[in-house]
């Protein structure tokens, strides 16, 4: 059984058809609240990434071993400690950026899309799909952050990836694009309701794209099922 | 003796939208006439980038949503949110304020939400809280009134500011700003000034004020000019009333609400609270109480609602402006209660005739 699992279907599910950040909005908070500048939403997004490729494959390795009654406390004990792990270690090698995302990152184990994935996933299926399932979960609230990042540092400050470096070093510097020169803040975009409002224009603009790609497949279906006039006459 | 009674069904004066909202327009001349007169020609400046922008913006998101553009172009809703909207920002600004605040308010507040008649929020309110909290320098930077400030700006010269931000040669932008009367209040009040030495030294008549060089600020009853300004919104709106494009119920419970506390508090604290007329006739009452807190899609819907909805807006408005951060209030005091309007609707409902409850 093991050995026919859906890689595609994990893969479509944590990036498009059950995003965490445009389809489950679960992790709401960390989402909003670190998404204002691309950096920020980068840093954290890493951050949740590891979080829950680490939480899933350690929780599928144990999944045997844990009663039923008081899974969910040892669930939260292993996210626990690997958020500590990872803030520990971002303190260490990524200190500027730790000030800045702050409090964010501890919360990081109370993302509801961490334990939404050890209970729902990574408690019943082994090892390689866990991880996989939490690589592609991360990887789908990864670039909703980034966009979402992206989207409201351009209107609020007219830059992107600004204080690249704190992540990146040097390589950052060349990494910090000035979009507008001369640009007026919009502080609208920075505070939070423009992540609500950015948020917000996402899931319309992914929710439009399906729609459109929904449509486009009932045409293509209904244009095999009925023979044109001029195939049948030929 | 016969009676003249004809049978069902009876044809009705024909009120359409339009016809509405072309009477709050006309009616909302006394006041810009006031606000053009004192303020300089900034204002008209405003209204007409935003109702562009209105018209424009409103043709493209429906054909986005592929709704007839006649109809709705036509009802000029769109018209009157920006004419609210330009009315509600300081007369000198860069062109891209009126536009953005208008876009916000005709594509986001409006149209997302479904449209003339679904927006939960005021419209042009959400776009004014939108410049306000997005370009708080703009947004702050008023105008004294014509004869007072060193340098009033003409028709051109508003224009050229408004889109290239050049000033005429020698006038600086700190020259040709001030702050608002009840901006000038509470800066005072939080240096431990009483309301009536803040009157006293600010509310000079022209000869003194000119030998003294102080601008003053304060007139008769509210700000210098604003009381115009707001006695000019405040026949248009009686002549609302009289034509009943709005009921008594808002305005009566907001202005009253707004008096009773503000009357309240100066009886307690004179030195401390400003009295009822000053607060009536100062920033953005009236204009708030007869235009904007009585739109009719974004309001408590019966009579009992609609009391309790105006005086809410009284209330919260006097409480933000006595105690909170901003000197005036009546747009985060219009939205604040428009969130509260499916509860007044759903719990004042008036009883369907025949039943208890």
């Amino acid at each position: 059984m093991a050995s026919n699992v859906d890689y595609r279907a994990i893969a479509r599910d944590g990036l498009w058809k059950s995003n965490p950040g445009l389809v489950q909005i679960l992790g709401l908070c960390p989402l909003l609240a670190t998404s204002n500048s691309a950096v920020n939403g980068l840093g954290l997004g890493i951050a949740t990434l590891l979080t829950l490729v680490i939480s899933n494959g350690s929780i599928s390795l144990i999944r045997n071993w844990v009663r039923q009654d008081i899974r969910i406390p040892v669930f939260v004990l292993v996210i626990a400690s690997v958020v500590t792990a990872i803030e520990l270690s971002m303190n260490a090698y990524f200190h500027d950026l730790y000030l800045i995302l702050g409090i964010f990152i501890p919360l990081i184990v109370t993302n509801c899309i961490i334990t939404a994935r050890a209970e729902s996933f990574a408690s019943k299926n082994p090892l390689l799909p866990s991880l996989v399932d939490g690589f592609m979960m991360g990887l789908g609230l990864l670039l909703v952050m980034v966009a979402l990042g992206m989207i409201r540092e351009l209107l609020g400050h007219g830059t992107v990836f600004a204080n690249a470096h704190l992540m990146l070093g040097d390589l950052g510097h060349q990494l910090n694009i000035t979009v507008f020169d001369h640009y007026h803040d919009f502080l609208l975009a920075i505070l939070p309701p423009g992540a609500f409002i950015g948020l917000g224009l996402l899931i319309a603009l992914k929710n439009t794209i399906d729609s459109k790609m929904a449509g486009r497949k009932t045409v293509a279906v209904a244009r095999e099922a009925t023979p044109t006039p001029g195939t049948s006459a030929a | 003796m016969k009676l003249n009674t004809p049978t069902s069904p009876f044809i009705h004066a024909p009120i359409t939208v339009t016809g509405v909202m072309m009477r709050v327009i006309l009616a909302l001349i006394p006041g810009v006439a006031a606000y053009v007169w004192f303020f300089g020609y900034g204002i008209a400046v405003n209204m007409v980038l935003a109702a562009l922008t209105a018209v424009i913006s409103e043709a493209v998101i429906l054909r986005l949503r592929q709704r007839p553009l006649r109809p709705y172009l036509t009802d000029c809703s769109a018209l009157l949110t920006a004419l609210l909207l330009a009315l509600a920002i300081p007369p000198i600004v860069p062109w891209w304020v009126p536009v953005i605040g208008t876009l916000f308010a005709i594509v986001i507040a409006k149209h997302l939400y479904g449209g003339l008649g679904y927006n939960p929020f005021n419209p042009a309110m959400i776009g004014y809280v939108v410049l306000l909290v997005s370009f708080p320098v703009e947004m702050t930077s008023w105008i004294p009134i014509n004869t007072f400030s060193e340098h009033s700006l003409n028709l051109f010269e508003s224009i050229r500011f408004s889109l290239f931000g050049q000033l005429p040669a020698g006038v600086t932008i700190d020259a040709i700003t001030s702050a608002t009367p009840l901006d000038t209040l509470k800066m005072h009040l939080a240096q431990g000034n009483t309301v009536s030495e803040i009157r006293a030294q600010l509310g000079l008549d022209e000869e003194t004020s000119r030998l003294l060089s102080v601008i003053p600020i304060f007139g008769a009853i509210g700000g210098k000019g604003w009381e115009w300004v707001s006695g000019g919104f405040l026949i248009g709106g009686l002549w609302l009333l009289y034509l009943r494009i709005i009921s008594w119920h808002i305005p009566v419970a907001m202005l009253g609400a707004m008096a009773l506390l503000t009357g309240l508090f100066s009886l307690i604290n004179p030195g401390h609270y400003a009295p009822p007329l000053f607060h009536l006739f100062s920033g953005a009452v009236m204009l708030g109480a007869f235009f904007i807190a009585t739109d009719p899609v974004t309001a408590a819907a019966s009579p009992r609602g609609r009391l309790v909805y105006g005086a809410g807006i009284g209330v919260l408005a006097f409480v933000i402006r006595a105690w909170g951060g901003y000197p005036d209030s009546i747009a985060f005091a219009v939205l604040l209660m428009n969130m509260l309007v499916p509860l007044i609707d759903q719990h004042l409902r008036p009883r369907v005739f025949g039943h208890d409850r």
